[in-house]
């Protein structure tokens, strides 16, 4: 048997040197946190605060951080008269909404006769959503501007949706979703005379209600920030989103009134910002919903 | 030696009190249980010796040295948690080792690459890869040193805990309701194992649980707690036997002790629902008092007549479930609103069902005052009080 | 009269009876019919014309299809401004993916010790991941301007050297890569704070009891170890994520200066929307989604350890 530890009579570190290395310690970790987080935060505060500057202060090249003059009734104003800044945002949310609601209508009934029913070209079409999983947007752009083209379909809202309508990360995500929902349920309500349709709509839908409202967050995330696919079909300003309506009211001032452009930058962004700011919970999980699967 | 003394511990989580002034004593070698419902406190004091919260107030000592400023691992002291808390990345034999190797390698000879520079290293690993097998020897575990936890089964994984426990010879085991992951089957075996193990190594057992069979059948003395507080301390015989309070009553022994409402007549003894009960008290008249029957000290008379000191209460039979080797019976008794449960062997007669006497010796009865605590009948004759052994009335003196 | 089969035990009341089953199989692919529609117009056809096209010399507006077999990824892998591109989107991962998911990490690791100040943290982190990133482009071209900017402004404070960022070829890129980061720290740091909430906690207090008394002794001994798959999971996203780096190029540099920014997909985009040499972007769009499927079956199979305790 090996000798025990002696256990030592006296105090093993002084109180008092403890307190003190828990001390600094704190210090580092939040000096180390705090200046990560200025880093974070830089880009917004000088955005706001450059927005209320009038151009003289902005040019000035000095390191102030306050205005001493409020412009930002003139910055907004310019911002949102000479670009369709509201309209760019409106665009986002119209198109958001009918993305995400045409994903839900096709993802939903596909995702539950995955998970629940037997039918030929099961297993077919579930290895297709995996490997459509791994395919972004970027790879049938080309063939599917070509196509839009030819049916002179470009620069349309439609045209712009069109990619997106099928999630692929929604067919999975649901289907994972529902393989976990009791057969008990299922079989009660077809006992009771339910048609599929009913059940999928009125019994399941609702439960998953948690996941849903999750990855609609991904969704219109992922698409209010989109731009890869809005640049290439619209070329009309009117329609367009938020990121291609920055980058063409930026195109149109160019370098110059950066109090006009950090306004528009805040009101585009506002949007997003405020309801992760309300609703914490449900952003984070939506958008990290990639590594929860 | 591994006294482990616990002087007025107190705990509170914010406002919240959980322990309130536990004041206990366990002796080298002992075998001690803390028992209660969840919540009573029994897994924050063990936590508390171990070293993983700090108490509010009050010290605790191995060997008389105070221990509250050492770091777990410099106390001693082992711990086994309920969900066992093995490592699941590294092998049955890494895990077992883990103490040891904490112990006696220093963080270089632990960093991932620069390790393998230590020429001592090979040496150290070598004596504990010794040790570690001859643990696991001890717990039938040796085969199982290559696997990683997910392999193994319940049982085995509790094995293994215990070995990384033993492995650092302590001076005290620490165990956390280790028994209640397992299925029932394996609980019955690992009490036994446990209860032999204690016996071998002869190191003193520190266990919680709120199972009040596993608290009768392994340990050397129980010390039941409810809302922060121990209410009696007491091997498990007096618990069983002198209940302190209604609690500890209830509490130990399965099926629960009967309880009926009782008072104190005008000759000083006890009236329950209406019939004489021949003990004396302390207590003045009219005092309300509550009358405790274990199960087994019930019977339906049969046909023999009542002896002197015995009292049949009338009822009527409501269920009798046949256990194979003894009968539960349900009998409702008029004046009171839950049934009476009684235990007779299987040999018993039963007779018809329907009204019958249950009979019961006065001797047999357990007394509690209003609040709950025990009551000692005074012997009429003797004017002494019967009892002889000292109970703990939970607040650090002994009565006697 | 087809008569429904019960099964026992919980089991699915499945419709059996040759016309039961024959509404189920019915019900089953009329619900999966628009997703496959889709899937068939959106994805796999335009895919499959991706593919033919690449070997082919088809510009916007042709008429006829001539088939030139491998010479498009000949010249691709040939043209110094493919090479450049993908050398500088690798380069661009280099910097971006050990930082980001480093940096999130220890973030991380840090976040999750905190008790009252862990929401703040969380948030502030988490707020770039929020924002549109084109506007915060546009603010940090604001940012790192060469004459106006506060960065500078600062950096003259200091005492140090003030820089171009984005018109320094040599700078353009890490640039980028910073801004880049920004954005991704907080998701990474969310990913890991998950990964790290899922280890139990009484791992740590029996580590603590068998002797790993300080911080880096609990982290090598059980945060490393349990956040691998985490891990692994992270690497993977931040790559294919970098990979895919284009609105910080389409907004701030354009691709210059002197195309010292000039990733894989600006160049996509160039040749196939701006030059509309249709053909040519074709096959520079199979070569990026080869190399996503690497990184997609890498992640799949990272996915299928993630449960291996």
């Amino acid at each position: 048997m090996a000798t025990p530890l002696p256990l030592t009579a006296a105090p093993a570190t002084s109180p008092v040197l403890a307190r003190l290395r828990r001390a600094v310690s704190q210090v580092l970790v939040h000096g180390f946190l705090l200046a990560g987080a200025v880093f974070m935060l830089l880009p917004f505060v000088w955005m706001l605060v450059t927005s209320i500057k009038p151009p003289a202060e902005i040019f000035s090249a000095t390191l102030s951080l306050w205005p001493r003059q409020f412009y930002g009734v003139e910055n907004y104003r310019f911002a949102l008269t000479t670009a369709p800044l509201l309209r760019f945002a409106a665009n986002g949310i119209f198109i958001c909404g009918c993305i995400l609601a045409v994903q839900l209508l096709v993802a939903i009934p596909c995702a539950y006769a995955l998970a629940k029913l037997r039918f030929p070209g099961r297993q077919l079409l579930f290895v297709l959503t995996l490997l459509a999983l791994a395919i972004p947007v970027q790879v049938p752009a080309l063939p599917l501007y070509i196509g839009l083209a030819n049916l002179n379909l470009l620069n349309t809202y439609f045209s712009m949706m069109v990619p997106f309508f099928l999630s692929v990360f929604a067919i999975f995500l649901l289907r994972q979703f529902f393989r976990g929902f009791p057969d008990d349920i299922i079989s009660a309500a077809r006992l009771d005379g339910m048609s599929e349709f009913e059940i999928v709509w009125r019994i399941v839908t609702p439960s998953a209600w948690p996941a849903i409202a999750a990855f609609a967050v991904f969704s219109i995330v992922a698409h209010w920030n989109d731009l890869y696919w809005p640049l290439i079909v619209i070329s009309d300003g009117k329609l367009a989103p938020p990121p291609l309506g920055m980058m063409i009211f930026a195109d149109a001032e160019t370098g110059s009134n950066y109090g006009a452009l950090t306004a528009a930058a805040t009101v585009l962004t506002a949007p997003l910002v405020v309801t992760f700011l309300f609703a914490r919970r449900h952003f984070i999980a939506g958008i990290t919903m990639t590594g929860v699967k | 030696m591994a006294r482990v003394e616990l002087r007025s511990i107190t705990k509170s989580f914010g406002s919240v009190p959980v322990l309130a002034g536990i004041d206990l004593d366990i002796a080298d070698g002992e075998f001690l249980t803390l028992v209660g419902a969840s919540g009573c406190g029994k897994s924050t004091l063990v936590r508390i010796i171990a070293g993983l919260e700090p108490q509010t107030s009050g010290t605790v000592a191995i060997d008389g040295h105070p221990i509250d400023h050492l770091r777990p691992h410099e106390r001693r002291v082992a711990m086994v948690f309920q969900s066992y808390a093995l490592y699941p990345h590294m092998t049955v034999g890494a895990n077992i080792g883990l103490p040891l190797t904490m112990q006696r390698l220093s963080l270089w000879e632990r960093l991932p690459l620069v390790k393998h520079l230590s020429p001592r290293r090979r040496g150290v690993m070598r004596g504990i890869e010794s040790e570690v097998r001859a643990v696991a020897s001890q717990l039938q575990i040796e085969p199982l040193l290559a696997r990683k936890p997910a392999q193994l089964s319940g049982g085995q994984r509790q094995r293994v805990a215990l070995g990384r426990s033993m492995v650092r010879h302590p001076a005290a085991f620490l165990m956390d309701e280790p028994l209640s992951n397992l299925d029932a089957k394996l609980r019955v075996h690992m009490r036994t194992e446990l209860a032999e193990l204690h016996a071998r190594l002869k190191t003193t057992f520190i266990y919680v649980t709120h199972d009040q069979v596993e608290a009768m059948t392994m340990s050397d003395r129980v010390a039941m707690m409810d809302a922060g507080a121990i209410l009696q301390l007491g091997t498990p015989t007096e618990l069983y036997a002198r209940p302190a309070t209604v609690k500890v009553a209830q509490f130990i022994g399965s099926p629960s002790i009967n309880l009926l409402p009782a008072a104190v007549r005008a000759d000083g003894t006890i009236d329950v629902l209406g019939h004489r009960v021949p003990l004396r008290t302390a207590l003045a008249e009219g005092a309300a008092v509550t009358l405790g029957l274990r199960p087994e000290a019930i019977a339906p008379r049969g046909e023999v007549p009542l002896q002197p000191g015995q009292v049949a209460l009338p009822a009527a039979m409501r269920r009798a479930e046949n256990l194979g080797s003894e009968y539960i019976l349900h009998f409702d008794v008029a004046g009171h609103a839950h049934p009476l449960i009684c235990r007779v062997p299987a040999d018993h007669e039963l007779g018809e069902s329907g009204n019958v006497d249950l009979v019961f010796d006065a001797a047999a009865c357990h007394l509690f005052d209003a609040g709950g605590a025990r009551v000692e009948p005074v012997d009429g004759a003797r004017g002494e009080r019967r009892s002889r052994v000292p109970l703990y009335l939970g607040t650090g003196a002994a009565a006697q | 009269m087809s008569a429904l089969a019960m099964t026992g035990g919980g089991r699915m009341l499945r419709r059996s009876g040759g016309r039961q089953a024959f509404i189920e199989k019915l019900n089953g692919m009329a619900f999966c019919l628009p997703a496959t529609i889709l899937l068939l117009v959106t994805c796999l056809v335009p895919l499959c014309v991706l593919v033919i096209i690449s070997f082919t010399r088809y510009e916007l507006g042709d008429l006829d299809i001539r088939f030139v077999g491998l010479a498009n990824f000949s010249k691709a892998l040939g043209d110094p401004v493919f090479r450049r591109s993908l050398f500088n989107t690798l380069l661009y991962m280099a910097i971006v993916l050990p930082g980001s998911v480093i940096l999130g990490l220890l973030v991380a690791v840090l976040v999750h010790g905190r008790k009252r100040t862990r929401s703040f943290y969380e948030i502030v982190y988490f707020l770039p991941v929020t924002s549109t990133l084109i506007a915060m482009a546009t603010v940090w071209q604001f940012l790192l301007h060469p004459k106006i900017g506060p960065i500078n402004a600062f950096l003259q404070l200091v005492g140090l050297p003030q820089h171009a960022f984005l018109s320094d070829p040599a700078l353009a890129l890490p640039t980028l890569a910073v801004v880049g980061m920004w954005q991704l720290i907080g998701f990474n740091m969310v990913l890991f704070l998950a990964g790290l909430s899922a280890i139990p906690r009484d791992l740590y207090e029996a580590a603590e009891v068998d002797g790993c008394a300080s911080a880096v002794d609990r982290f090598l001994t059980i945060t490393w170890p349990l956040l691998g798959p985490t891990m692994m999971f992270v690497i993977v996203t931040t790559s294919i994520t970098a990979f895919k780096i284009f609105d910080t190029v389409a907004v701030m540099t354009r691709g210059g200066p002197m195309g010292s920014s000039e990733v894989l997909l600006y160049a996509v985009y160039l040749e196939g929307f701006q030059y509309f040499h249709t053909a040519y972007a074709a096959a520079l769009t199979v070569i990026f989604l080869a190399f996503i499927v690497v990184f997609a079956v890498i992640q799949t199979f990272v996915l299928e350890r993630r449960v291996h305790y």
